[in-house]
């Protein structure tokens, strides 16, 4: 892919766009290697699953796309863009969004303030204006506001607005934790097991969400998630992990149709 | 009124003001423990280096002018001007942020993802360093430092509550000093507006954010480094605050950086976490250790304010570890 001759913001139906490209990457811990030379795109719009068994290298996928390692070998493509090593906080500013398998929540503030945290990356009154609540500031911070009670109402959380998430069960802080990455706007969203650990009923729920979201705000989105029902319901095209390495991509009929993933995760005998 | 009662009264408003120079030094701690888990021993130290470069600035010292005076064999002392007061806090405050980009760069960067333990002993290292260096800047000599507060007792104060006493009774008023009124103002104004930067700007959101969890701090775009050395600006100019409090109260001396050890008491009272904590921590310390000495020393033979704020922790460490405000230590299984 040569260098995209625009910049703005991709509209939401154009599956022909390619708006991230990881280009033989490959991530050393010491001599352990967690990824070996591996390629995929995700193109603006779609819901892009990793999957793969435990230990496959999924997760240190996401944190190389969000910056939390950084690969010795292999380059990142963004937005057509060659990305050069960033600081994860820089990334965020860039418009890259996530949540974390093992909730990352700010736990003593409330779901409101959560939220409103998560778009930090959207505040730009100087602070001794916010302190007094300046004119500037204020509206600043009453869209800003406006625009998050959107996302509580959108993930029906109104309930525990006030709630500090410390107190909440996980399944809502699951979903909280969604509202925060939402909250920034992100160009791409990131989700590590979105639904790890939820009942039926929970997961069906957060399906539901990340269908939405895509269709609603135009996000592109990118998910590690076990449970392969889920996997292939919701995703429109899947990467499978293996041991570091990349054994299939395609739509999920293709990988659910390819031997060598059969045999590497699903352990389904042929037939 | 019985005259008892109005020194028992006068006790505990005393007492309050100085709890309120306690608190002073414990907001500092509670600032840079809430944001980054590190317990900065050097707290009480940088309060002491505020007040002497403030009293250096003000007073047109040269800095390090002794090991100037030793190398070259010059003979320098001041520059021959004086500073005027507003403008020399404003110098040390720019000093003092100096000082927490420089502990930064130069030490927490190194030390990131340590120990809490690591990252105490290298504030235990940066107290000493710090008091080594206010020495060698500014001189060990006693010095008074003159903001323009006013200090000693009011006679407005005084007049008026001897015509409380009952008539013809035993009692010459009240001893309030003027410059403990003012550091509880002080005070009072500045809680007031660093809950105000914490709880509406988004630089205060994000200290809060950090506080909480770095790893999804840094995912939603802050950047721990700066909010690192935000806060510890901040702590140093609450460090300057309490290090004028105590200045103009004592004489800027070494054994300024002792009163952080004061502060101990006050945080375990209100815990290490909390603001409002530090406060009510130190007015109950301030308030507890007046009273106790009034009530009881006479009869143990004095001298309970070195002890009485220790004692009262350890049974606070006892019957509730996190403190009165401190954050409730809950385990979700």
């Amino acid at each position: 892919m040569s260098v995209a001759p625009q910049s703005g913001p991709a509209p939401a139906q154009a599956p022909a766009e390619v708006l991230m490209e990881m280009r033989d990457i490959t991530l050393r811990f010491g001599g352990v290697v967690a990824i070996r030379g591996i390629s995929f795109d995700i193109r603006a719009g779609e819901i892009r699953a990793i999957i793969g068994p435990n230990g496959a290298g999924k997760s240190s996928m996401l944190n190389v796309i969000n910056g939390f390692y950084h690969p010795q070998e292999g380059e990142v493509w963004f937005r057509g863009q060659r990305r050069k090593p960033m600081k994860p906080h820089q990334i965020a500013h860039q418009g890259i969004a996530r949540t974390f398998q093992n909730i990352a929540l700010f736990k003593g503030m409330s779901t409101l303030d959560n939220i409103m945290t998560g778009r930090f990356t959207r505040m730009r009154a100087p602070w001794w204006q916010q302190a007094v609540w300046a004119g500037p500031a204020e509206r600043e911070e009453v869209a800003n506001r406006a625009f998050v009670e959107h996302i509580i109402d959108f993930l029906e959380i109104q309930a525990i607005r006030k709630t500090p998430v410390g107190r909440l069960p996980y399944g809502l802080q699951k979903r909280v934790e969604l509202g925060r990455a939402l909250a920034a706007e992100p160009k791409l969203l990131l989700l590590d097991e979105p639904m790890a650990g939820m009942n039926v009923e929970e997961k069906e729920d957060m399906s539901r969400f990340i269908l939405d979201v895509n269709d609603e705000f135009g996000t592109t989105i990118a998910l590690i998630e076990h449970d392969m029902g889920v996997v292939m319901d919701i995703s429109d095209r899947v990467v499978v992990m293996d041991y570091g390495a990349k054994i299939g991509d395609g739509t999920p009929d293709e990988v659910r149709s390819n031997p060598q993933v059969i045999d590497a995760y699903l352990g389904v005998a042929h037939d | 009124m019985s005259p008892t009662f109005l020194y028992t009264l006068e006790v505990i408003l005393n007492g309050l003001m100085a709890g309120v120079m306690y608190a002073l030094v414990a907001l500092g701690f509670v600032l840079i423990f809430k944001a980054s888990g590190i317990f900065n021993y050097a707290q009480g130290v940088m309060a002491l280096f505020a007040a002497l470069t403030l009293v250096g600035i003000q007073q047109g010292q040269v800095p390090f002018a002794h090991l100037i005076n030793a190398v070259f064999g010059t003979e320098v002392r001041d520059f021959g001007w004086t500073v005027p007061t507003l403008l020399a806090i404003l110098l040390a405050l720019g000093v003092m942020v100096l000082f927490a980009w420089a502990v930064n760069a130069l030490v927490l960067r190194h030390l990131v993802n340590q120990a809490p333990i690591i990252l105490f002993m290298a504030t235990i290292g940066l107290a000493y360093f710090m008091e080594g260096l206010g020495d060698l800047m500014w001189g060990s000599d006693l010095k008074t430092l003159d903001v323009g507060l006013p200090s000693g007792g009011s006679f407005w104060l005084e007049d008026v509550t001897r015509g409380w006493a009952a008539e013809g009774a035993d009692y010459y008023g009240m001893y309030i000093d003027l410059l403990d009124v003012w550091a509880t103002v002080i005070a009072v104004a500045l809680v007031a507006a660093l809950m105000l930067f914490s709880q509406y700007t988004r630089t205060g959101r994000a200290l809060r954010a950090v506080a909480d969890d770095h790893q999804a701090a840094l995912s939603v775009g802050i950047s721990l480094r700066v909010i690192w050395v935000i806060v510890w600006s901040i702590a140093g100019f609450v460090a300057l605050v309490a290090g004028i409090m105590w200045g103009a109260k004592l004489g800027v001396q070494f054994s300024l950086s002792l009163i952080a050890l004061k502060a101990l008491p006050v945080l375990m009272l209100g815990g290490f976490t909390s603001i409002p904590g530090a406060i009510v921590g130190g007015l109950i310390i301030g308030v507890g250790e007046k009273l106790f000495e009034f009530s009881v020393g006479p009869l143990i033979g004095g001298a309970t304010e070195n002890w009485f704020a220790y004692v009262l922790a350890l049974l606070f460490l006892v019957f509730r570890p996190q403190g009165l405000f401190g954050e409730r230590i809950i385990e979700r299984v």
